[in-house]
């Protein structure tokens, strides 16, 4: 006697596998292994505890530095010369937008009422540094490119306050200039005892225009400045300054600077102030501290003037290594990305190793579904943990550097929120990177050295400043880090424009758009390969 | 001792990739080299970059692919279970490490004296075109300069102790992506954690105690004496770092059920 027995048949209907489900069987994974779970977690408590140390290690940040340090260079060794400095006790100068400048000249100026004209012939510009242990009589003839002479106008005597110039420098030609950081390039004309330069700077009302010439009669405009709420009358005059005499030493890793003040001297004649202002009335000003002591600031014989000055007037850059903005708590997130990136690593290898993906790819047949329910689930994993702590590292170390008293660079709202949010985008499209490289690779050693040394390892080397190795921020997926950047980077001011100062060489969403592309193409290869390749 | 070495040897030179991972150890060091060379101007006599420094800076790239293999010889038994094996047909788990230690130790001394010697060719022919000549106050790049001798025989000591400190770790962590990762966060956490720091009293000591900018020191021919630590006790400092790690690594494997 036989009986035929009815196979079981599930009473579930038949419909194609469903993306949210799949998301859920993927967050399924990533939530009850305890080991990964441990390993998101503790990847955000590096990105806290890292900005933690950043924030206690840097109560002495003000102690003078020596010159030769290797390492990430500490502290500013010219700050008083460049006027304030970015470090600790003290905010720096601030200019008319509430952003720190230099602004230290040496001024041969009268008074001028209403709209009016100063016009001059600059006949040379020569730069000197002091020889050694500072002494002015030993100097040594040096080039400064930024080293600057001519007419300007300013609202008053004070720092930081509004001002428009045009100027011949030493390598970088004819020049506008105003409010620090607005800089309008003329002829390239380099100021010699054969080549002299016509300059003119006119006032009509808020609108201050510059002009040049080479001969004195046929002028060329540079350019048009608007300077708001200029007053009625004001200082309007001669100016030298000169930028520091910096050597920055290029390392593998960190950079240092040494260097010194250098002064700048200016030969001026045919000065002309229409409006018919009695000569022989023009007053020397030293503006801010110019590093050197006592330097005389002008001398008059007859129409002809030789005035010296040190010191800059633009946007103050980092001198040092110190990333005194509000991304310089979160550098912590690169310590951060390497646990991220073990996890993302893990979550598809592992996989392989158990012999699960067998499991996974016979319940959902579709693979490329499966790989992007796995880059789903682990960028929002990561994206909440990376903002939580990041958003955690830089309220606390901005706190604790406010109480320090270090001055920190402004930034707007929205550009604290683009350093958060990018912060903690960057960490989640670096694990879904590692998904995809895991998915190549199928090794888990080999996907995570891979990932790192693609997205780590760029910073430690591009922290030198070393060309060659700064485009490695340019073009590997560690150009995602940009988001953090808040600086921007003036071709008109020498500075140590290096990754640790909070510099990038991309802008910040050209670099996100760099690691974008990168896991783009990852996931792509990797689309193809799962499909292809026997599981 | 010598069976337990050749039953090692055997497995990891007939382990896939094994080969590939050494070619591509020794090509990524001499490119990044020549990356850097070509990058590196030095003008005046004023420039104070360290030559050997950069035609070495491939060493950053590769001790990953040193550490890679490294935490491979010992976690892979774990991943695949031959572990079992292994201690099955060798009972005496310090030899089977000792023998581990030797191949990993070898394997970097190849891939590192390969890297290393064709950085330093490579820098000695391209640099001095960049700048570096005795006419700029920089000795001669040639190895048998003694400077250019300790940062490239010190480099390859390098590539070797990270080897041992990766097999170390990986043996107490049995698992490739936490040991390459473990690896790779105390060699790159303190330079990162150092660009923060900026104590000049905590920046020197955390100088001091980083496997990396400390051992890496080693290469260091321009103002050695500005170094937290000389040369070659920075070296020491890895050192110490591997033997840690490597006790560890044996106290697991004496103690721990496979």
């Amino acid at each position: 006697m036989s009986s035929t027995m009815t196979p079981y048949r599930s009473g579930a209907t038949v419909t194609r596998d469903n993306f949210l489900q799949l998301v859920l069987a993927e967050f399924t994974k990533l939530r009850t292994v305890r080991g990964w779970v441990a390993g998101l977690v503790v990847g955000a408590l590096l990105i806290v505890g890292i900005g933690y140390l950043s924030a206690a290690g840097s109560t002495g940040s003000c102690s003078p530095a020596g010159g030769a340090s290797s390492g990430a260079s500490t502290g500013p060794a010219s700050g008083a010369a460049s006027g304030g400095g970015g470090c600790g006790s003290g905010t720096p100068t601030l200019g008319p937008d509430g952003e720190p400048v230099s602004d230290s000249f040496s001024f041969v100026h009268e008074q001028l009422d209403g709209d009016g004209s100063i016009t001059v012939r600059v006949t040379s510009l020569i730069e000197r540094a002091p020889g050694g242990g500072g002494d002015a009589s030993s100097s040594q003839p040096v080039v400064i490119p930024w080293a600057k002479a001519g007419l300007i106008v300013k609202a008053n005597t004070t720092q930081g306050s509004p001002y428009a110039a045009v100027m011949a420098t030493a390598t970088h030609g004819v020049r506008m200039q105003y409010n620090f950081t607005k800089d309008i390039a003329g002829s390239a004309t380099t100021v010699s005892k054969t080549s002299p330069q016509w300059l003119r700077l006119s006032r009509s009302g808020d609108t201050l225009t510059g002009y040049e010439s080479a001969d004195g009669q046929n002028w060329t405009k540079i350019g048009v400045a608007k300077l708001s709420g200029l007053p009625a009358s004001v200082p309007v005059g001669l100016f030298v300054t000169s930028p520091d005499n910096d050597v920055t030493t290029e390392e593998i890793v960190g950079t240092s600077t040494q260097g010194g003040p250098a002064l700048a001297t200016a030969t001026f004649d045919d000065v002309s102030l229409p409006g018919g202002q009695p000569p022989g009335s023009w007053q020397g000003a030293q503006v801010g501290d110019n590093g050197l002591g006592n330097v005389p600031p002008f001398t008059q014989s007859g129409g002809t003037f030789t005035v010296s000055g040190s010191g800059d007037i633009g946007p103050l850059a980092s001198s040092g290594g110190d990333n005194n903005t509000v991304s310089g708590g979160l550098a912590g997130a690169f310590v951060g990305l390497m646990a991220m990136v073990v996890i993302g690593a893990l979550f598809i290898t592992s996989e392989y190793r158990r012999g699960l993906i067998r499991t996974t790819f016979t319940a959902s047949p579709r693979r490329g579904r499966v790989l992007a329910a796995k880059a789903v689930v682990l960028a929002c994993v990561v994206f909440v943990l990376g903002l939580a702590a990041s958003a955690f590292s830089m309220w606390f170390v901005d706190r604790q550097r406010r109480n320090n008293g270090t001055y920190i660079s402004p930034a707007s709202a929205l550009t604290e929120m683009r350093v958060l949010v990018g912060t903690a985008a960057v960490l989640a499209i670096a694990a879904v990177l590692a998904v995809a490289i895991g998915t190549i690779v199928r090794r888990s050693a080999t996907a995570v050295a891979a990932v790192i040394a693609l997205t780590v390892l760029p910073y430690i080397l591009g922290v030198s400043s070393i060309g060659a190795l700064q485009w490695m921020l340019r073009v590997t997926p560690a150009a995602g880090f940009a988001v953090q950047q808040t600086l921007h980077q003036y071709p008109q001011v020498n500075g140590v424009y290096i990754a640790s100062a909070g510099y990038y060489p991309l802008s910040p969403w050209e670099g996100f758009g760099v690691l974008i592309a990168w896991t783009a193409l990852a996931l792509g290869v990797a689309f193809v390969l799962l499909r292809k390749r026997d599981a | 001792m010598i069976l337990t070495l050749h039953a090692e040897w055997t497995k990891f030179r007939t382990a896939a990739g094994t080969f590939w991972l050494l070619l591509a150890a020794i090509g990524m060091t001499i490119g990044l080299g020549a990356v850097a060379d070509a990058g590196a101007v030095c003008s005046s006599s004023a420039c104070s970059q360290d030559p050997a420094k950069i035609s070495l800076a491939g060493v950053y790239v590769g001790q990953v692919l040193v550490a890679v293999c490294a935490v491979t010889i010992m976690s892979a038994e774990y991943g695949t279970g031959m572990i079992r094996t292994t201690l099955t047909a060798m009972p005496n788990r310090v030899e089977v490490l000792t023998a581990k230690a030797v191949v990993a130790a070898g394997w970097a001394l190849v891939a590192g004296v390969g890297g290393v010697v064709g950085s330093a060719v490579l820098g000695q022919l391209v640099l001095p075109g960049k700048g570096f000549t005795p006419a700029n106050g920089f000795p001669s790049l040639a190895l048998s300069n003694a400077g250019m001798l300790r940062a490239a025989s010190g480099s390859v000591l390098y590539l070797v102790l990270i080897a041992l400190l990766s097999l170390g770790i990986s043996t107490a962590v049995r698992d490739s992506a936490a040991g390459i990762g473990l690896v790779l966060g105390l060699l790159f956490a303190f330079p990162i954690a150092l660009v923060m720091v900026s104590n000049p009293h905590w920046h020197r000591h955390l100088e001091q105690v980083a496997p990396m900018n400390a051992g890496l020191g080693i290469q260091t021919t321009v103002g050695v004496h500005s170094l937290p630590l000389s040369p070659w006790a920075g070296l020491g400092v890895v050192g110490l770092w591997a033997a840690g790690a490597l006790v560890l690594g044996t106290l697991v494997l004496q103690l721990r059920d496979a």
